[in-house]
C-alpha cells in the first residue's frame, strides 16, 4: 500500500500486512515427540546383572517428578528399561510385558533372554518409519546363567555387551564404563607398560559402587540426571530394587 | 475407438485452460491441492489446573474461564470433572477435545457398570484409560489437546493417587502436579510445602485449601489467561466435594498503577 492510495482514500488499514494475500495454508506440525531425560546403566556380571536408572522425570527445563520410576522387572527374572521419550518407552515396556504373559499362555515356559532380546529387536523396528524414541536396555541372566546386558538402538539394533549407559548422560558414563569395567587404556603394572590389563568379572559390590559413583557424577554434570537412583539386581535368587537418593538441584 | 472416458484424457489446457480447482469448492478439490490435514492446533483453552496430595486425599483446582486466543471468551466452564465414586479429572488446553473426554469417560463409566456389578472405577483405572486414549491420538498425529491431572484413591494401595497425562501421551506422578503456566509459577510454592512424604502425611485439609487458593491468587496475578473465579475440589475417601464459583480473595493491585506500557 502506497502513498498514493492514501491520497485516493482507498486506505482504511494501517499494516500492509494484512493485504497480503497467502497462497498456501501456514502449515504448524504437531510434534509427537519429546525427550523427558534421565539416563540409564546395565553392567552384566558373571552371576548377576544390574540394571539402574535415575528417578527424575522432566520435560525442557522443568522437572515433572522426581521420583517416576523407569527400570521395570518384566517377570522371568527380565529387567528392562526404554529411556528417552517416556511415552514411548512405557508403551514399549508394557507390550513387551503384556506379550510375556501370552508367551506364557502358548509355551507354558519361561522366556529366555536371548529370546526377550530379539523379541524387542522385532517390536523396535515393527515402527521403523515412526520409531520408539528410545535407547533400551534389558539385562538378565543367560541360559548359562552369567550376567547378560542387551541394548538396542530406536529401530532395533542391538548387541550383548558387559555393560552399556543409554539415555542423556550415556556420553559422560560410557567411557568411565569403558575404562572400569572393560579396562580400556589400563595396563598391568607389574608388565612396565607392555601387557593390557588382564579381565576379569566384577564383584556385585565392585559394580554398584561403579553404579553410584557413576551416577552421582553424571548428576553433577548433566542437569536432566539427579533427584534418586534406583538399581535393580538380577541374581538366581530373584531380583530385588535398592534405592540411593542423588543430589536434586 | 476406446469407450472408455477415462481413455480419452483432459480437455487441452492449450484450448481450454487450466482447470479451475476453486469451482463448487470441493473438499476432494480441496485435498487434491492441499496437505492432508492431520494437525491442529488448540482454538478455546483452559489455563492451568493444580493439585496436591494431603493427608486424607487429594485436593484440585480449576479456574472458570475458557479462552479464544487472547479473548477472555467463556466465563463460566467448569473444568473439574467426577469420574466414578472418588476420582477427579481436571483438564487444561482445548476445550472441545476435553468435552470429548467428558463423553468418553461418561461411556467408559456406563460399560463398565454393565460388564463388572459392584465394582468401581479408581483415579489409576481412569488415568490409565486416559493415557492410552492420548497416547493412541498421538500416534494417529490427531491429538486430543490437552494437559490433565487425575486425583483420587489407588485401586490397589488405597492411598492418595495423583498422575499427570498430556496430548503426547506422556505421564507422570507426584505429591503436587500442576499443568500449564502453574507448572512455573504454582509448582516452587507447592513444592516448598510438600518437600516430603511426611509433610503430605501431615498436611491437614484446611492448609491444603489455604494453600491451593493462595497458588490460584499468584496465578490470576501473573497468567493473562486465568480468572479469579475458580472450583476446588476436595477428594476424600468415597467422598468428593466439588465446590464451584470460589473467588480469589485478599489481593492487593496497588502495584498496577505503576506499571507503564501497554496503553497507559
Amino acid at each position: 500500500m502506497s502513498a498514493s492510495s492514501f491520497a485516493e482514500g482507498k486506505a482504511t488499514i494501517a499494516s500492509e500486512y494484512s493485504s497480503e494475500v497467502r497462497r498456501e495454508p501456514i502449515e504448524h506440525q504437531f510434534n509427537p515427540y519429546s525427550d523427558n531425560g534421565g539416563t540409564i546403566l546395565g553392567i552384566a556380571g558373571k552371576d548377576f546383572a544390574v540394571l539402574a536408572g535415575d528417578t527424575r522425570h522432566t520435560t525442557g527445563y522443568s522437572i515433572n517428578s522426581r521420583y517416576e520410576p523407569k527400570v521395570f522387572d518384566a517377570g522371568d527374572g527380565f529387567l528392562i528399561s526404554a529411556n528417552g521419550f517416556s511415552a514411548d518407552g512405557n508403551a514399549l515396556v508394557k507390550r513387551f510385558q503384556n506379550q510375556l504373559k501370552w508367551y506364557h499362555f502358548n509355551h507354558g515356559k519361561k522366556m529366555g533372554i536371548r529370546s526377550g532380546a530379539r523379541f524387542i529387536q522385532h517390536l523396535l523396528y515393527g515402527k521403523r518409519f515412526f520409531p520408539y524414541y528410545v535407547h533400551t536396555i534389558i539385562a538378565g541372566l543367560d541360559e548359562e546363567g552369567k550376567g547378560a546386558v542387551f541394548s538396542f538402538d530406536p529401530i532395533g539394533s542391538y548387541e550383548r555387551e558387559q555393560c552399556r549407559a543409554g539415555g542423556s548422560a550415556a556420553s559422560l558414563i560410557m567411557p568411565f564404563l569403558d575404562n572400569q569395567v572393560n579396562f580400556k587404556n589400563q595396563l598391568d603394572p607389574e608388565s612396565n607398560g607392555t601387557k593390557k590389563k588382564e579381565l576379569r568379572y566384577l564383584s556385585l559390590e565392585e559394580v554398584l559402587k561403579l553404579v553410584k559413583d557413576s551416577f552421582s557424577s553424571a548428576t553433577e554434570r548433566h542437569i536432566l540426571v539427579g533427584d534418586g537412583l534406583e538399581i535393580m539386581i538380577v541374581t538366581k535368587e530373584g531380583v530385588r530394587t535398592e534405592y540411593y537418593p542423588l543430589k536434586k538441584d | 475407438m476406446n469407450h472408455d472416458p477415462f481413455a480419452w484424457g483432459r480437455p487441452l489446457n492449450e484450448t481450454y485452460g487450466e482447470y479451475n480447482y476453486n469451482i463448487a469448492n470441493a473438499s476432494s478439490v480441496t485435498s487434491h491441492r492441499n496437505p492432508k490435514m492431520a494437525t491442529q492446533q488448540p482454538i478455546v483453552t483452559g489455563s492451568s489446573v493444580l493439585a496436591i496430595k494431603f493427608k486424607d486425599g487429594v485436593i484440585m483446582a480449576a479456574d472458570n474461564l475458557a479462552s479464544y486466543g487472547s479473548l477472555a471468551r467463556f466465563d463460566n466452564v467448569e473444568r473439574l470433572l467426577q469420574v466414578g465414586k472418588d476420582t477427579i479429572v481436571g483438564c487444561s488446553g482445548d476445550i472441545s477435545d476435553f468435552q470429548k473426554i467428558e463423553r468418553l469417560l461418561d461411556d467408559l463409566e456406563i460399560e463398565d457398570g454393565y460388564d463388572i456389578e459392584n465394582y468401581e472405577l479408581k483415579a489409576n483405572h481412569i488415568h490409565e484409560y486416559l493415557s492410552r486414549v492420548f497416547y493412541n491420538r498421538r500416534s494417529k498425529m490427531d491429538p486430543l489437546w490437552n494437559s490433565c491431572l487425575v486425583g483420587g484413591f489407588d485401586a490397589d494401595s488405597g492411598e492418595p493417587f495423583l498422575k499427570y497425562v498430556d496430548l503426547l501421551g506422556v505421564t507422570y506422578g507426584a505429591d503436587s502436579l500442576a499443568t500449564g503456566f502453574g507448572s512455573h509459577l504454582a509448582i516452587p510454592l507447592l513444592r516448598k510445602k510438600l518437600d516430603s512424604d511426611d509433610a503430605v502425611k501431615n498436611l491437614t485439609e484446611e492448609e491444603g485449601i489455604k494453600l491451593i487458593s493462595e497458588c490460584m491468587k499468584v496465578l490470576y496475578y501473573r497468567d493473562a489467561r486465568s480468572l479469579d473465579k475458580y472450583s476446588l475440589a476436595i477428594i476424600k475417601k468415597d467422598d468428593v466435594k466439588l465446590i464451584k464459583g470460589l473467588r480469589c480473595e485478599d489481593m492487593s493491585w496497588r502495584f498496577a498503577s505503576g506499571i507503564r506500557g501497554y496503553g497507559n
